[in-house]
């Protein structure tokens, strides 16, 4: 997780000059995470790249509008979130509002799969398949779980930084948490339940 | 209260509490449910499960240094990138 203490090892001031080095440097630090962000949200290599040189080429420009009252990394995860929004609704114009409350902020989806595979062998659980299911669930996730779901539990960002980002009420955070890991859970356990059956 | 609408009511704290990020007393309530509620508990267990196969396996997610050559480039920063 990126906190604020990340914030104080760049110069502001620097960047905001046009300090290049020192923007090199912020590059440096965060690219990874950026590009990994779009990478999970877009599931194509060129996009995600793509999501990657808008979020910097914006981040020098606007640099100067940065008011550092987030912290830095929230601000360019908000920019790079916000790109691979736009992305996705230009390919999926059908894709519903990411911002109105929906169906998944009040309605709680209850456990259709109960089968334990905890006890599955750890080996079984990461495979290239496993892997691969993993992608897939988290794929099928409605956009506006999915990108909560992302920021909170692959890039680790806190409930209140996710709000920050998506300009979305720390509660709502919680619950599209909540009803995408038990949409997660129900899809990984009609694949590891049937490994289990296999054991 | 019905044990369907006990277990319907905890749902939504789940999420809370395997981040551990719910109230003493709530946990208290999730845990003495789950002694005596089997399904809640794999239900519980295995959310657990699916958020930690997750966060493990985004650890060993690559950057492509060839990415990175070419943003550098894009930005104008290729002065930089042996840095």
């Amino acid at each position: 997780m990126i906190s604020d203490q990340d914030q104080k090892s760049f110069s502001l001031e620097a960047l905001r000059d046009g300090d290049r080095a020192e923007f090199a440097r912020l590059v440096e630090a965060y690219s990874p995470m950026i590009y990994r962000l779009g990478l999970k949200m877009l599931n194509n290599p060129q996009d995600a790249e793509d999501i990657l040189q808008e979020t910097f080429i914006k981040a020098y420009r606007h640099i100067g509008n940065f008011d550092g009252r987030s912290s830095i990394s929230t601000w360019l995860y908000r920019i790079a979130t916000n790109e691979a929004l736009m992305s996705i609704r230009r390919k999926r114009p059908e894709t519903i509002s990411f911002d109105v409350p929906s169906v998944y902020d009040t309605e709680p989806q209850e456990p259709l799969q109960i089968v334990d595979w905890c006890c599955l062998p750890e080996d079984e659980f990461l495979t290239s398949e496993g892997r691969a299911r993993l992608d897939e669930a988290a794929n099928r996730l409605p956009t506006n779980l999915r990108v909560v779901f992302i920021l909170r539990d692959i890039e680790g960002l806190s409930t209140r930084e996710t709000a920050e980002v998506l300009e979305i009420s720390e509660m709502a955070v919680k619950t599209r948490l909540s009803r995408a890991r038990l949409r997660l859970r129900e899809d990984l356990s009609e694949y590891f339940g049937r490994l289990l059956e296999k054991e | 209260m019905h044990r369907h609408e006990e277990c319907r009511q905890l749902l939504n704290s789940l999420s809370d509490y395997v981040d551990g990020d719910l109230q003493q007393e709530l946990c208290d309530e999730i845990e003495l449910h789950m002694k005596d509620c089997e399904n809640c508990r794999i239900v519980i267990d295995t959310l657990s499960k699916t958020v930690s196969l997750y966060q493990t396996s985004s650890e060993a997610a690559v950057f492509p240094d060839e990415v990175r050559q070419r943003l550098f480039h894009r930005l104008d920063l290729d002065e930089f990138l042996n840095l």
